[in-house]
């Protein structure tokens, strides 16, 4: 009787996990897969095939824009890690105890703030009419209204501004806990800065580290508003393909196609992150 | 008529036997005692007579009658926590009021059962503090007042005193005795302390390894103890091994390793001629000076030891053992390195055969 | 003592460059925020005075945001769509806690893993394969039954169930971080004061997760809240207020209520996120 009331309970428990995962994870998973798999041959007719991913194929412009959106997203993650380590050592080791709490609070803001407004901040600060703009004229530094918007650089800074946070926060965690006996320890040995740096605290920052490094990824490679809103008509990212496929074509099976591309591609790519670095899913990404 | 009663309990955790055919009775009223190592199964009975866990064999009564089919929160018994479990979202007077609470009391009548309970254990008025406004004793009477006010059949205390720090502990000791006084109620006691539960028990059951070694009052396992762990186990000993030389009536002369030999009385065991065995012998047993022949050891001071009347002098015998002894006036004048001679009467020393292990 | 290893040229620096980068956080709230305050029918320099209108005025063309029908209209939509998801999240994360943290099943540890990866899914691709998918079924249902579940259609159940996809994942974390602290000694002491097990989980259990179903449901709501990408996917006619603002920023470009409805967001979720960081420190 004990163990028959324990396994009605462990499936009671279940029950909301199973078709979470089943209903809303896995099997619209299974059922993009399928529609990329699935060709028009006539109304309403269909057929299974590649065809969709042999017309990806063969079309430059598509496969350009899944590999300008992954060098793009891996320069963000990079350019985050480089920007955020710093700050993130700087609040965990450097500040003082009360201004430690404050900056990690400053940190914390924008993330709560919409991508929306924080995009639309840079619209405001870098557009023709802009503050930036009208600011450097009235400076006299250029003698007309400059177009900051619509280009690379931007999109970069945008896109860097938009996940830095996700960075510096799993690196706070994880540094937060290193013993300062630890870093004291490495000096006292010899260390110079450098090897103290290289053997002591990245090993040690490391789940943090691709944690940061993992989510930062993600959100670069499927972010939508920062890169359409400061790159604009040609900022040729890929979930904007998608979108376009999906909702302004109406053509399911290439924007299927498409997402499929996507999801394999970042899974590759954070599959081969926790490869290199020797950690799990679990123990990274799942700690925040 | 016994509270509580065991009967060949057995608890098995995979291949683990961690509770062996234990059997034991608690009679009316009394303060008993489980006094084990850590990882005896002392904890695992207990949490049996809790109905936590469910025995693979054996039968557990309270009052006469089997547990054994009743929810933990069904039984009549009540259990003070290792680390005493005091709600922390709760007030004093409501972490006390739960039971109660639980057991549809009507309204009215708690907070004067409240009331009176904190008076007996001395804490009036403390309705309205937070736990975490209590010092470390306080908490513990809360614990027990919470278990009290339901008055439980028995009273389950697992190592409570764990937590606290010497001091306190001692003077614990001696107020959880008058509480059970006071009360009147069965107090079964978990813990791996032999001071905590020589000092308050009517009964201790040494446990070892899954099964009871000996039930006794506290003074019958100190002076007669029917085997090795026991006698090694509770209070202090001094232990050397060996092997039986001779044996007459009872009295064995004993080949110790190492050299020398002493008499000792056998334990009630059987024991031969050449039986590997273990001589333990109490520090206060020994006395300074030549005794009668064949007892008398020899030796030198080996440090001096000053715990008030617990002082011990460590001598070190011409065979190179350390042998504890008892030092109760710490004025004997000794300095270290002086020469000494001890000895024990041969009944004072027991030797019991020694484990295979 | 870290400090004394580095020159005070090298500190300056540093500190400049935490400062610089504060700054780079902030410009762009700051001049989203700003411009809701100027009285011009552009977000842009020059400074042409302080006005509330981009939030109280009730004419054209300086319609302020709390008298614009669709703003407000969209507001809505998002509160009704966060505190839905919000709820249910938060249900679905209590019990994913306790059966990670409680129970022991086989595959516990591949289950485990599933139960994050919705966090590393791109948010676009989660709204797209529960469109396709809803779709599919409503397809199914339609041409075998005849029904047509207007609900399995872009709108605000599949937007509830889009958010709902990934924000378990969040609420589950949080919950199930707070249910490894319980002392397993508290529940066993409650059974054995005479309380039932559902007594249990509603006098000790329940009350010591409190702060932390607290904060998964906020922070559920702020992101359930601006959330875009998924909800993208799923939109059907009652846009929620990202979306809102979004088609607004495109057809009609930017004007200074977007600024005010920007001050409302920032000040709505940091008075949200400071609230449950004061609950937080309270109940630990």
């Amino acid at each position: 009787m004990r163990s028959d009331t324990g396994k009605l309970s462990l499936i009671l428990l279940m029950a909301p996990f199973a078709l979470w995962i089943v209903l809303l994870i896995a099997l619209p998973q299974f059922g993009i897969g399928y529609v990329s798999l699935r060709e028009k041959v006539g109304p309403g007719e269909y057929e299974l095939g590649f065809a969709n991913y042999t017309a990806f194929l063969g079309e430059p412009i598509y496969w350009n824009t899944l590999l300008r959106t992954a060098w793009m997203s891996i320069l963000v993650t990079f350019l985050a890690l480089v920007v955020g380590f710093p700050v993130a050592y700087y609040i965990a080791k450097i500040a003082r105890k009360r201004a430690r709490a404050g900056l990690f609070l400053l940190c914390l803001i924008p993330l709560w703030v919409s991508d929306l407004v924080r995009a639309f901040g840079w619209i405001v600060l870098l557009r023709e009419t802009g503050i930036v703009s009208s600011s450097l004229q009235w400076m006299g530094v250029i003698s007309g209204p400059v177009e900051l918007l619509y280009n690379d650089i931007t999109v970069i800074i945008g896109l860097v501004y938009t996940v830095v946070l996700f960075m510096i926060v799993p690196l706070v965690s994880t540094l937060d806990g290193m013993d300062d006996a630890m870093l004291e320890a490495g000096y006292n040995l010899g260390g110079s800065r450098f090897t103290v740096f290289r053997r002591i605290i990245v090993p040690y920052a490391m789940p943090g580290l691709v944690a940061g490094c993992i989510i930062t990824f993600m959100l670069t490679a499927g972010s939508y508003l920062t890169p359409i809103l400061l790159g604009g008509k040609n900022s040729s990212w890929f979930t904007e393909q998608i979108y376009n496929q999906f909702i302004t074509r109406y053509n399911w099976e290439a924007g299927a196609t498409f997402g499929v591309l996507l999801l394999a591609f970042t899974s590759l790519v954070v599959w081969v992150g926790l490869r290199l670095t020797g950690q799990s899913l679990a123990t990274t990404v799942a700690k925040e | 008529m016994y509270d509580l009663r065991c009967e060949s309990v057995i608890k098995r955790f995979g291949n683990f036997t961690a509770v062996n055919g234990v059997s034991f009775g608690v009679p009316a009223g009394s303060f008993f005692s489980i006094l084990g190592p850590s990882g005896c199964g002392k904890t695992t009975l207990m949490r049996m007579i809790a109905g936590f866990e469910h025995p693979d064999a054996g039968d557990i009564l309270l009052k006469e009658n089997s547990v054994l089919n009743l929810a933990p929160n069904k039984r009549n018994v009540k259990m003070v926590f290792q680390h005493l479990a005091l709600f922390p979202m709760m007030n004093v007077g409501e972490n006390i009021a739960y039971g109660l609470r639980c057991r549809g009391d009507a309204k009215a009548g708690i907070g004067e059962k409240v009331r009176a309970v904190l008076d007996r254990v001395g804490l009036p008025g403390v309705e309205d503090k937070q736990i975490s406004q209590l010092s470390g004793g306080q908490k513990q009477r809360i614990a027990i007042a919470r278990c009290m006010v339901l008055e439980p059949d028995v009273l389950l205390l697992d190592e409570p005193l764990g937590a606290l720090d010497l001091k306190l502990r001692e003077h614990m000791k001696i107020e959880l005795k008058q509480l059970q006084h006071q009360f009147e109620t069965t107090f079964l006691y978990i813990t791996h302390d032999q001071s905590e539960a020589l000092v308050m028990s009517d009964n201790v059951a040494v446990m070892n390894a899954g099964r009871f070694e000996q039930i006794g009052p506290p003074r019958e396992l100190y002076d007669n103890p029917v085997s090795g762990f026991v006698a090694g186990f509770v209070g202090d000993t001094n232990r050397w091994e060996g092997r039986i030389d001779r044996l007459v009536d009872g009295t064995a002369r004993v080949a110790l390793n190492g050299g020398g030999s002493v008499l000792a009385k056998t334990g009630a065991n059987s024991l031969r001629e050449a039986s590997a065995v273990e001589v333990f012998v109490r520090p206060e047993a020994v006395a300074i000076g030549r005794g009668n022949d064949g007892a008398t050891l020899s030796g030198r001071v080996d440090s001096l030891l000053f715990n008030g009347a617990n002082s011990r002098i460590l001598v070190r015998t011409e065979t190179g053992k350390l042998v504890e002894v008892a030092d109760t006036s710490g004025a004997t004048g000794f300095n270290e390195g002086d020469p000494i001679d001890i000895h024990w009467h041969a009944d004072r020393a027991l030797c019991f055969a020694r484990d295979a292990a | 003592m870290k400090r004394a290893n580095r020159s005070p040229f090298l500190n300056a620096v540093y500190a400049t460059y935490i400062v610089i980068f504060f700054l780079y956080l902030i410009a762009p709230l700051l001049a989203a925020g700003v411009f809701a305050f100027n009285d011009s029918l552009f977000p842009s320099l020059p400074w042409q005075g302080f006005t509330l209108d981009w939030f109280f005025n009730d004419t054209e063309p300086k319609l302020g945001m709390f008298h614009d029908e669709r703003l407000l209209r969209g507001l809505g939509n998002s509160l009704y769509i966060g505190v839905i998801v919000s709820a249910l999240s938060v249900a679905a994360g209590t019990c994913n806690a306790f059966l990670f943290v409680r129970r022991d099943f086989p595959f516990k540890n591949a289950l485990y893993v599933l139960m994050v990866v919705p966090l590393v899914i791109p948010g676009v691709i989660l709204g797209i394969s529960i469109l396709v998918f809803a779709s599919m079924i409503a397809n199914g249902i339609d041409q075998g039954l005849g029904i047509n579940l207007t609900w399995l259609r872009p709108g605000i159940p599949l937007i509830v169930l889009g958010q709902f996809s990934f924000l378990t994942t969040i609420t589950s974390l949080v919950i199930a971080a707070r249910l490894e602290k319980f002392d397993m000694a508290l529940e066993e002491a409650a059974l054995n004061l005479g309380a039932n097990r559902l007594r249990v989980l509603t006098t000790i259990t329940l009350p010591f997760l409190v702060p932390a179903l607290f904060s998964a449901f906020v922070v559920a709501f702020l992101v359930s809240f601006e959330n875009f990408n998924t909800t993208l996917m799923l939109v059907g006619s009652d846009a929620p207020l990202t979306i809102t603002m979004y088609d607004r920023m495109v057809k009609v470009g930017s004007t200074p209520v977007l600024n005010a409805v920007s001050v409302f967001l920032m000040l709505g979720s940091g008075l949200l996120a400071l609230l449950s960081v004061i609950v937080q420190r309270d109940r630990t």
